[in-house]
């Protein structure tokens, strides 16, 4: 290394921290969450990040990709990403062990804007893995109980075993102060609750609009489905939020594959609400 | 150190030769029919009566670049399963000269700078290869075909990013710095004295930018008209010649998108970064199979809006395109986006007549 490097003091956000992967929890046959913690102990203490925050993963030789901090930033002893089997990283993860090391760079993007919605009723609405960029805000607002109103969660998946966090849905199912309503796709043996893609089940359930704010994400087709079910029970613009995902390199917007007209998913977003997604061309 | 002089024709070489002696120095090398920037020997044929075929943005900004390093290590002799691994990333980039660029090519990375420089997340990389590198860039004295600089908020003396702006007077050069990277380029011996050739430069200068045509208004403030943006047909109309070849795009002193990839040879391996292009299908392919740009319609949309649209909106009104005329003179089909973007900015154009007009004239067999 030469003096005059700039690149290596921490200022190249193209330099990703290494990490531990300290544990690893089979979600769904083709889902898993990875526990991780930076080998820095300094680094893990003093690092910060806002719910709705992404980060690239690496698996060195294979890539990066880029997947929401599903953990909440109330709880800190590690960082928890949760990866679907889909493409090359992905795959290159799902074969990883705990003990091996990845590299993190983090955090990406914007955030869920949680002080605005204190006071608020708030209504998640996800699908499959989008459970994953809820789960943080979720997380944190139980952390927080006292600082929003009443919290209805409407999640959904092709079938009860691609159901994603069933030791938190255990949870929420048990507290009095989360109204749960969880449905999948088709019928399945032993499964006794709903049965409906999350839009129909939206519009079943049709929670009021007033003073509350729905979140959602889930597959580009159930969003689309979701916020037309949301403009039929007249929730405002402003008041529904959703966060994206497009294929993402640099994670800095720079290299040019994940902007909708001049801004850019991974460093303007991911989170939009649909007042802003209105005004911006498509991708 | 002076601020501007003069460059004898016979002695280029001669001030070429003093730059190398610690520079590594480019210069628009011909090579059968291509000019390509190359690096200066003696024997080169240097290629300054017309722009290079491709531009220097890879002096800068290079094609392949390594942004790091890493290595897979044993880390217990009595445990063989666990790794760690070790990531270094390292730039160490010698000085360089781009001579006899043209202005357009030396505004393509003063645009670049924006996007590279002025965030909160700075490029690293190509801040070293910026500030290491002087760009001697050379006026042109009339446009050639495709060229509309002037159109896009440039011009064929413009300075942007310019370190050195030579003008061709007779039997020889009139040189000016334009930044101190500039004055100590023309602090070498070879350099003249160039007072008595600035009135002739001037003239030059201004009566090429009278020579530029504008095929759509040069008025920044002039915006793309979002009806015709708009209006799917507009844009398979125009894209249905296109062969998603991705010249444009690489030819083009603005394009910067970009892949990054890894590479790994038992247990080392780097981490690179390569030009990418938006006209390719796989660009923005997602490993679901969902491609959000599925079509090279949908991508041509991407690719003029964010140079003529959304980088301005961002950066203040500037344009991300410096109109060097490349991608209209080498594309094997002829898409000319200078056309495309006269359609756009034209207040009068209605999409409905547009898309009429030309449909019946693709039916007519006349366009």
């Amino acid at each position: 290394m030469t003096d005059n490097c700039t690149c290596n003091n921490g200022k190249n956000p193209y330099l990703p921290e290494i990490a531990t992967v300290t544990r690893i929890i089979e979600e769904t046959p083709n889902i898993r969450s990875f526990q991780v913690v930076f080998n820095d102990a300094e680094k893990m203490k003093n690092f910060t990040f806002e719910p709705g925050q992404v980060g690239q993963l690496s698996v060195f030789g294979v890539g990066e990709s880029t997947f929401v901090i599903n953990s909440p930033p109330t709880r800190m002893e590690y960082l928890q990403v949760s990866v679907m089997k889909a493409g090359e990283v992905t795959a290159a993860l799902h074969n990883i062990y705990e003990g091996d090391q990845i590299g993190v760079r983090a955090p990406l993007g914007n955030w869920f804007p949680y002080n605005d919605m204190k006071g608020k009723n708030i209504l998640f609405i996800g699908g499959g893995i989008g459970l994953a960029p809820l789960r943080t805000l979720i997380l944190y607002m139980l952390d927080n109980r006292a600082d929003y109103k009443d919290i209805t969660i409407i999640y959904g998946a092709r079938t009860p075993p691609d159901l994603c966090y069933k030791d938190d849905i255990k949870e929420w199912e048990s507290r009095s102060d989360v109204n749960l309503i969880l449905t999948v796709d088709v019928e399945f043996p032993g499964w006794e609750k709903r049965i409906g893609f999350v839009p129909t089940v939206l519009k079943e359930v049709a929670p009021k609009p007033d003073n509350t704010i729905a979140i959602t994400c889930g597959p580009p087709i159930m969003i689309k489905f979701v916020l037309e079910g949301l403009a039929g029970l007249k929730f405002p613009e402003e008041n529904i939020v959703t966060t994206l995902e497009a294929r993402m390199k640099c994670g800095i917007g720079i290299c040019g594959r994940c902007n909708m007209g001049h801004k850019y998913i991974c460093k303007d977003g991911p989170v939009f609400t649909l007042a802003q997604l209105n005004e911006l061309p498509e991708i | 150190m002076a601020d501007t002089g003069f460059l004898p024709k016979e002695k280029i070489k001669e001030f070429l030769e003093a730059l190398s002696k610690d520079t590594v120095v480019y210069v628009p090398t011909k090579e059968g029919e291509t000019a390509a920037f190359k690096v200066y020997s003696p024997d080169a044929e240097i290629c300054l009566d017309r722009p290079a075929n491709i531009p220097p943005k890879s002096v800068i900004y290079p094609q392949c670049e390594t942004l790091l390093s890493f290595e897979y290590k044993k880390t217990d002799p009595d445990d063989p399963k666990k790794m760690a691994v070790e990531v270094r990333a390292e730039t160490n980039y010698p000085k360089a000269v781009i001579f006899g660029c043209r202005p357009c090519d030396a505004k393509g990375f003063a645009i670049y700078d924006r996007v590279f420089l002025d965030t909160d997340t700075a490029d690293p990389y190509y801040r070293e290869h910026r500030e290491k590198t002087t760009i001697i860039s050379l006026a042109c004295e009339a446009p050639f075909a495709g060229c509309f600089c002037v159109a896009v908020g440039g011009g064929p003396a413009d300075t942007a990013g310019s370190d050195v702006l030579m003008t061709e007077v007779d039997k020889g050069y009139y040189l000016e710095a334009l930044t101190e990277k500039g004055r100590a380029a023309l602090s070498v011996p070879v350099i003249e004295d160039g007072a008595s050739y600035k009135a002739a430069a001037e003239k030059i200068k201004t009566e090429a930018r009278a020579k530029v045509k504008n095929p759509f208004p040069a008025d920044a403030t002039e915006k793309v008209s979002p009806k015709l943006f708009d209006t799917d047909e507009f844009w398979q109309q125009v894209t249905n010649k296109c062969v998603s070849c991705g010249a444009c795009t690489y030819l083009c002193p603005t394009c910067y998108c970009f892949n990054i990839t890894d590479e790994q040879a038992l247990s080392k391996g780097e981490r690179i970064r390569t030009w990418d292009a938006c006209m390719f299908r796989h660009f923005t392919l997602e490993a679901s199979g969902h491609n959000p740009r599925p079509t090279k319609s949908r991508r041509f949309r991407n690719r003029v809006g964010h140079k003529f649209s959304y980088y301005p909106e961002k950066y203040n009104g500037a344009i991300a395109c410096c109109g060097c005329g490349r991608c209209i003179r080498y594309c094997p089909v002829s898409v000319d986006i200078s056309e495309v973007v006269g359609y756009l900015k034209d207040p009068k154009q209605d999409p409905a007549t547009w898309v009429a007009t030309n449909t019946k004239a693709v039916k007519d067999g006349s366009l």
